[in-house]
């Protein structure tokens, strides 16, 4: 699971941050095992992330999912150094970001990493292609080129024609979209987003995250995306990080934490989300029995649950699963039934 | 005013009401034991005060071979001057149609030509009133004091609002510059800066920095905190975000900031005439040391129109949208005007014509004379009621009660309401006031202030429900209060003196009038503030109107009503300490004649520090009502 922190984009590894006046102390004795009510209660301090490590592989969306307050967005402020962490070590693109002088962390800023927040966090003053090219305008760049380049991104994100509006005159999902512009017309290597469509209605967000996925694949950038929404963590997350009081609980693809949480806690996030939408044909499958015939449709096991219904249903024969040429196992119509009717539960398994 | 809000907890076997009753009854009986004696009566010759006197007299004769005079305060003073005639003379040499053509085009330009055609009639009314010239030069002492305040006041605000370290050492500051009573700059400034243009100005720009660094630091503060952030994750310098973040985004606040500079500005340039700033300030000092209403109103009319033109431009600026550019249209109108204004000034006399002045001074004394006759019965009624059945006998108990009795209880009072430090401080400055010679007049101007501010809150209270409980009443409301804050202070002794003539109760009348217009804003602000949801479940829970008002609103807006209580008290000071101009006598009358008897400046000198004692100590009694929780909360924590 673990790579390497050479070819990892993200290397985080014991990462920190204690808010108080008294963080070093805390972090230098025993107190930092304290619970957070408890910490803040004896030394006035929280802590909002607690040794954490993960890395993120080039290329990977890597979800960090949690409720309010669990850290999530602290976390993702001291990759970049927007806050600053109490201890540990970020490793971004091979640079070591703690150790970087203010110069050589713009620099990083400028160039390799740039960030969606939750409100979008536009200039009023600026039209929509000076917002755009607020990145490149720090940078020092002339004011064609930016303006060019501007344009160029906000053709990307299906703003053609918007250059010149302001931003109080988008709707919130287009302001969201000039956010998402601004970070993409640097050309980082990271993308950040904390949160970025909370703030947004269902509907746009169902927009915005395909936008997102979309994007992914025509840029390929690497992109570090907080949640505090399951499903969306599920939809775009290839990996995802459970956060809970600062400490990831469990990190792992969706399939992963869907089908084995690591702890009730996770366990108690995921209850409800339709197991059949996550889970592959590789967590029912069973060896085949004796007599039984193996002539059915074949499917890979990463085949979601529910996509192979439509086979199922086609065929009376078990589905043959397969790992490329070798079979993992077979799955029939009553092993699809059994489990969709065991999914709203979890665990209670009715008589079928 | 507190036992609206405060409720004591029940649980204890004594009544709440009990302790502070047994208090009161001690406090009552060691009044009627001690009485006349250990009061300290006022002494013009006292030590103290012939002592400042020597001091200016030395001052007056060293000002030119004293190192501090020679290299550091002269030159200030120079500086300063400078500017003030630097203002003074560009805006001569335009001449009245070149000023009322420039002025006109920069409000057009703030605010197009609804705001152009009223400061092009307003600024035309100083001529017709013959009051150009001293017009023009309130406006070049104004334009000195704003400019070197914003010089100053800006950046001072830009880094508080940036950072807390320095928010924290500059709140205490403005704090106790905002309660200062404006008359008490003027002694120490004369002192210093001798008399003049360059001493006015300086007492203005003391009286108008403060807004100018609380509004810009608020500005800096209110700017969405993610923008700054999203600039800084784009690797912005922290120059960078300043210019390109914090200062576009600050820009209408910074506005309103440049607005309250100048209305601050504009209300200290008449007082700033009692060390011979020039302007319309003369014109109104002499109306009112004379009692002639005739004399100063026209230049009390001129200033309320200066500020109104100024107030309208500065707030048309500041409402402005974020992105809002000013049209073709507007840039040709305003540069058309001022064109014409200017060329018109270069070809037309710099006098106002004279065929164009009106006078009124005999009309007015007249009309005036014909209300203070007609209306004498009511007029007298109002101030014979008050002044026997509560002023005099509230000025007695203040003045025969031992030095120590009220030390006791302004102790006791600051340190139930407030807590011990402020408590400390309250007592602190009444110790300082006893041993400045000052006692029985900060007494009697005391006992000015605690009349004024009763009815002012009880006025204050009455409006502010019922503009909170009314919309209909608020929006009639509003736009008087509006008015009435854009005023200059001493504008409101004109009418009461018109109708009161020269005695204390003109400056309690004016006081109130002063007062009344934030509390009502204040105790509207703090019912409206009370949470929809609250409301609508008590009424939910049936609650009669009166029910909702007493057991939920003026409970939940207590803050805000004690906070309405500490600003009347320190606006009504500043006002009667004002009304020492118009017979208000005590500290303020002390003040005046320490300005225009020059062996008497110790004795003004002095009043003008013991007025600022009292508005501290007054302060300190009220102010923890903003910063404490409600009583209930300080039992959980």
């Amino acid at each position: 699971m673990r790579v390497s922190p050479d070819s990892a984009a993200i290397g985080v590894e014991g990462l920190w941050k204690i808010f108080g006046p008294k963080a070093a102390k805390v972090l230098a004795c025993d107190d930092r095992f304290l619970e957070p009510a408890a910490l803040r209660e004896k030394t006035g301090c929280t802590a909002a992330v607690r040794d954490v490590s993960f890395d993120v592989r080039p290329g990977e969306v890597f979800v960090v999912m949690g409720l309010s307050g669990s850290g999530k967005s602290t976390l993702v402020r001291c990759l970049t150094r927007l806050v600053e962490p109490t201890a540990g070590r970020v490793v971004i693109g091979g640079e070591d970001v703690g150790a970087a002088t203010p110069a050589r962390l713009r620099e990083l800023r400028r160039h390799h990493v740039s960030m969606v927040f939750q409100h979008f966090g536009l200039l009023p003053h600026r039209r929509v292609i000076d917002n755009v090219a607020y990145g490149l305008e720090v940078q020092g760049r002339p004011r064609a080129e930016r303006h060019a380049r501007a344009a160029e991104i906000l053709s990307l994100v299906g703003l053609d024609g918007h250059a010149d509006a302001f931003p109080d005159q988008l709707s919130g999902g287009m302001q969201q979209r000039v956010g998402l512009a601004r970070a993409l017309a640097v050309d980082p290597q990271v993308m950040l987003f904390d949160e970025p469509f909370s703030a947004l209605d269902p509907l746009i967000r169902r927009d915005m995250q395909a936008e997102v996925i979309r994007l992914h694949r025509e840029v390929g950038k690497t992109m570090v995306f907080i949640t505090h929404d399951l499903s969306e963590a599920l939809k775009l997350g290839e990996r995802i990080a459970i956060m809970r009081a600062g400490s990831i609980v469990q990190l792992g693809t969706p399939e992963e934490l869907v089908g084995a949480p690591a702890d009730d806690y996770v366990a108690d996030f995921v209850r409800d989300v339709p197991r059949s939408h996550v889970l592959s044909l590789r967590w029912i499958s069973r060896p085949p029995e004796p007599g039984e015939p193996l002539d059915g449709p074949e499917l890979p096991a990463s085949t979601v649950i529910k996509d192979a219904i439509a086979a199922a249903s086609e065929s009376s024969r078990p589905i043959r699963v397969v790992d490329g040429d070798e079979l993992v196992g077979v799955v029939d119509r009553v092993d699809l039934l059994t489990f969709l009717s065991g999914q709203d539960t979890g665990d209670t398994v009715t008589a079928a | 005013m507190s036992s609206t809000a405060v409720s004591t907890p029940s649980g204890l076997r004594v009544p709440g009401w009990l302790a502070p009753a047994g208090v009161a009854v001690l406090f009552a009986a060691a009044y009627l034991v001690f009485r006349g004696t250990g009061t300290l009566p006022h002494d013009s010759e006292a030590p103290q005060f012939a002592a400042v006197t020597e001091l200016r007299e030395w001052i007056d004769d060293h000002r030119n071979d004293n190192p501090v005079f020679l290299y550091f305060l002269n030159y200030v003073r120079l500086f300063v001057g400078g500017v003030y005639g630097l203002f003074h003379g560009a805006l001569t040499a335009l001449g009245w149609p070149g000023l009322i053509g420039v002025m006109g085009a920069l409000a057009w330009l703030a605010g197009g030509w609804r705001i152009a055609l009223p400061a092009v009639a307003g600024f035309c009314s100083f001529g017709v009133l013959g009051l150009w010239e001293s017009s023009v030069e309130t406006l070049a002492l104004v334009a000195a004091a704003v400019l070197l305040s914003l010089a100053i006041g800006v950046p001072l605000g830009i880094w508080a609002g940036l950072s807390r370290r320095a928010h924290r050492a500059v709140t205490p500051v403005l704090d106790v510059m905002q309660i200062m009573p404006t008359f008490a700059y003027l002694a120490p400034l004369a002192l210093f800066f001798h008399i003049g243009a360059p001493a006015g100005t300086i007492a203005t720009m003391i009286y108008a920095i403060p807004p100018a660094i609380r509004i810009t630091a608020l500005a800096v503060q209110q700017v969405s905190p993610t923008a700054v952030e999203a600039s800084a994750s784009l690797g912005a310098t922290r120059a960078q975000t300043l210019v390109k973040v914090h200062l576009p985004l600050a820009r209408s606040t910074m506005a309103l900031a440049v607005n309250q500079t100048i209305m601050m500005a504009l209300s200290m340039v008449v007082i700033a005439n009692l060390i011979n700033a020039p302007g319309l300030g003369s014109d109104i000092i002499l109306g009112l040391s004379r009692a002639q209403v005739g004399i100063m109103l026209p230049a009390g009319v001129a200033i309320v129109v200066m500020a109104m033109v100024l107030d309208r431009m500065t707030v048309s600026v500041a409402r402005r949208g974020p992105h809002s550019r000013i049209g073709r249209a507007g840039l040709a109108g305003a540069g058309a005007l001022a064109a014409a204004g200017v060329t018109l000034g270069l070809v037309l006399p710099h006098e106002w014509p004279e065929a164009l002045t009106v006078d009124l001074v005999a009309e007015i004394n007249d009309a005036v004379l014909w209300a203070e006759t007609s209306w004498y019965g009511v007029t007298t009624f109002i101030k014979d009621t008050t002044s026997y059945l509560l002023l005099n006998p509230l000025e007695s108990l203040f003045t025969t009660a031992p030095w120590w009795l009220v030390a006791a209880a302004v102790l006791l009072a600051a340190w139930r309401v407030s807590g011990v430090r402020p408590a400390l401080t309250a007592l602190g400055c009444l110790l300082a006031i006893a041993l400045l010679g000052t006692w029985e007049h900060a007494m009697r101007t005391m006992t000015t202030v605690a009349v004024a501010v009763s009815v002012t809150l009880v006025i204050g209270l009455l409006l502010g429900v019922a503009a909170a409980r009314s919309a209909r009443w608020s929006a009639v409301q509003r736009p008087v209060l509006d008015a009435a804050q854009t005023m200059p202070a001493f504008v409101y002794l004109l009418p009461a003196l018109a109708l009161f003539g020269t005695t204390r109760f003109t400056a309690i009348f004016a006081s109130i009038v002063y007062a009344v217009p934030p509390v009502v804003r204040l105790v509207e602000e703090g019912i409206r503030n009370v949470p929809g949801t609250v409301v609508e479940a008590a009424a939910s829970a049936g609650s009669t109107p009166g029910q909702l008002l007493w057991k939920v609103q003026l409970p939940m807006a207590r803050r805000a009503i004690l906070l309405a209580a500490n600003q009347g008290i320190v606006m009504t000071l500043a006002m009667v300490v004002v009304g020492g101009l118009v017979g208000a006598g005590a500290l303020g009358y002390d003040v005046v004649l320490g300005f225009s008897q020059r062996t008497d400046f110790g004795m003004g000198f002095i009043a003008g520090v013991a007025t600022v004692l009292l508005g501290v100590m007054l302060d300190r009694i009220t102010q923890g009502a903003d910063r404490r929780p409600s009583p209930h909360q300080r039992k959980v924590t």
